[in-house]
């Protein structure tokens, strides 16, 4: 076994060509071969199978698919062995540049040129990529020191570099979050969080292990209104918002800082899928896929973080099961199950994956909420099955599981998913 | 503190009770997406009395966050002769919160030569904690 897997040689045909070998990709691969396809092409565009794993170098992975809390790193090293013993076919540094109606996957490589192999089916496991400044335009200079926060992890983490001295983080969400620490325990001085809404969108465990911990300020409903600095950053204005979430300027105030890190939301990668045709969700930004993961173009599968954004890795590569899983069965010629029920985002609810069901299966339906009830929250599907929830925020995903047996009773073969303050229901 | 107190569900009875003056102490439960704001009565170490949680599992946390507050701590060391400069380190089980700054200190100047494997321990027992640093990553020599 070697710790960076080169395939030199591709075979003309794959039961399944998996795009990403992080936890998506490598989960798919695994259950494929579990499933009875025997070739399997896991391709990945870095040196390394691992993805964003490898930079995550935190604990907080593999609690659910582990039984033990281990760290990004680890949680791809232990997956990358299982691919292997699965005798799954790697190839890393290589773009996949098109995949044709025939499911013909066109393939470019420093180690192979350009290629071209025949898929049985295809698994979309490209993950997500950070939005940047260009999608919240903040005013000012542009100068260097500005970062999103995974590319800062990544210089410090992988290449070992501090992107500077004194940083401000602009958004509440995990990863800056993580990179608020990591920075702050390097040495650099973080003056603080800054977000946008009233609320955070990490994790409440990083907000006291990342932040209170180290005792980095975050400041709700406030924002960057400004970046100053001619070459490098020199200094930002932020400002608390009003309820239009328009920056007060005169409430505002300047912090000297040469580093600014952006925390402001992942998207799905989805260009390949877009490419492809498939049929997208305006919400998530990722493909429409029903309960097997398959999009709505036969032989393309889709899972993780290119489908909805995941909390964990762990639910990534859970929901990459199903993805494999089906992937194999549809080339080895298994009956499909119908996918006969629809299932639609109601009061409070953003969107849910995956779109459609089959009413004789077994499918974990996640979601997230619009806004936050930090109180009882009543869950229910349609008229068919009420919960009582402790609380429901944004920043984390809820899933529920739903069986034949609910799902036989739903009516006209829509599932109507709320999320409510249970109080306002009561009566 | 003995742990079996952790894990107590009622508050301690009156009598057993330290004398001292009782601190209230302010935590945030990380347990669920609810983060209940807790607060905690204690004498010093000596917890009283652990209010806001609306589950036991808040309360157990309360306890656990006063009197022992544990972290799971990783960084990076520098690696000679691998593909990337840096190596992921973790300490082996979770350290005192107060010594998460240690540790890292501890480990900042450490260089270790490629190869490495997951499990690897790159430091014993760092900064008296009883705890091993190991490495997270397998790393191949290439050069
Ligand atoms: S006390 Fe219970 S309900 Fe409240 S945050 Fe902690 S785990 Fe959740």
């Amino acid at each position: 076994m070697t710790v960076t897997p080169h395939t030199r040689y591709l075979a003309s045909r794959y039961d399944v060509v998996i795009v990403g070998a992080g936890p998506a990709g490598m989960a798919a691969a695994v259950a494929a071969r579990e499933r009875g396809a025997e070739r399997i092409l896991l391709v990945d565009r870095e040196a390394d199978p691992g993805g964003i794993l490898l930079q995550c170098i935190h604990a907080g992975f593999g609690l659910h698919v582990f039984d033990e809390e281990i760290t990004g790193p680890e949680y791809a090293g232990r997956y990358l062995e299982q691919v292997l013993e699965h005798d799954v076919d790697i190839l890393t540094d290589a773009y996949v540049m098109d995949v044709s109606p025939d499911l013909r996957v066109k393939l470019m490589s420093p180690d192979i040129g350009v290629s071209t192999v025949d898929a049985g089916a295809v698994v979309l496991a490209m993950g997500a990529r950070e939005r940047t400044r260009g999608a919240i335009r903040i005013p000012g200079d542009r100068p260097s020191g500005v970062y999103t926060a995974g590319l800062a992890q990544k210089m410090v983490n992988l290449d070992g570099y501090l992107p500077g001295r004194r940083a401000a983080i602009l958004g509440s969400g995990d990863i800056g979050l993580i990179m608020a620490r990591r920075l702050a325990l390097e040495g650099v001085e973080v003056v603080g969080v800054f977000e946008l809404l009233p609320y955070a969108s990490g994790l409440t465990r990083n907000i006291v292990q990342c932040l209170h911990d180290l005792d980095i300020p975050l400041h709700l409903s406030t924002t960057v209104a400004a970046i100053h600095g001619r070459d490098r950053l020199e200094r930002i204005t932020v400002a608390p918002v009003d309820d239009e979430r328009q920056p007060q300027l005169d409430a505002g105030w300047d912090l000297d800082v040469d580093t600014l890190l952006l925390s402001i939301g992942l998207i799905p990668d989805a260009e390949l899928a877009r490419t492809l045709g498939v049929q997208m969700d305006g919400v998530t930004g990722g493909p429409i896929v029903d309960g097997c993961m398959e999009t709505t173009r036969p032989g393309v599968f889709a899972a993780g973080n290119v489908v909805h954004i995941n909390d964990l890795a762990d639910w990534v590569s859970q929901e990459a099961v199903v993805a494999g899983d089906a992937a194999a069965a549809s080339v080895t010629g298994a009956q499909r199950p119908r996918q006969d029920v629809r299932i639609v985002p109601g009061d409070n609810v953003a969107y849910v994956v995956p779109h459609t069901v089959a009413s004789d299966g077994t499918h974990t339906l996640s979601f997230r909420v619009r806004r936050p009830i930090t109180g009882p929250t009543l869950l229910r599907l349609g008229d068919v099955h009420r919960r009582k929830l402790r609380a429901a925020v944004p920043a984390e995903m809820v899933t529920v599981k739903v069986g034949p047996k609910l799902l036989e009773e739903v009516r006209d073969d829509v599932l109507r998913i709320d999320a409510v303050p249970a109080e306002e229901v009561a009566t | 503190m003995t742990t079996d107190l952790h894990d107590r569900a009622t508050p301690e009875p009156e009598d057993a009770t330290p004398q001292g003056d009782v601190e209230t102490h302010a935590y945030l439960c990380t347990g669920c997406p609810l983060g209940c704001r807790l607060e905690v009565d204690a004498i010093d170490d000596e917890v009283v009395e652990v209010r806001g949680f609306s589950c036991k599992k808040g309360e157990r946390y309360g306890r656990q966050e006063h009197t022992d507050p544990r972290r799971p701590v990783s960084t990076t060391v520098w690696i000679e002769g691998a593909a990337i400069r840096r190596a992921p380190v973790r300490a082996a089980d979770s350290v005192p919160r107060d010594q998460i700054r240690d540790v890292v200190e501890a480990l900042r100047g450490l260089i270790v030569p490629a190869p490495v494997r997951r499990g690897d321990v790159v430091l014993r027992d760092v900064c008296g904690t009883g705890v091993d640093v190991i490495v997270t990553r397998d790393l191949d020599r290439v050069r």
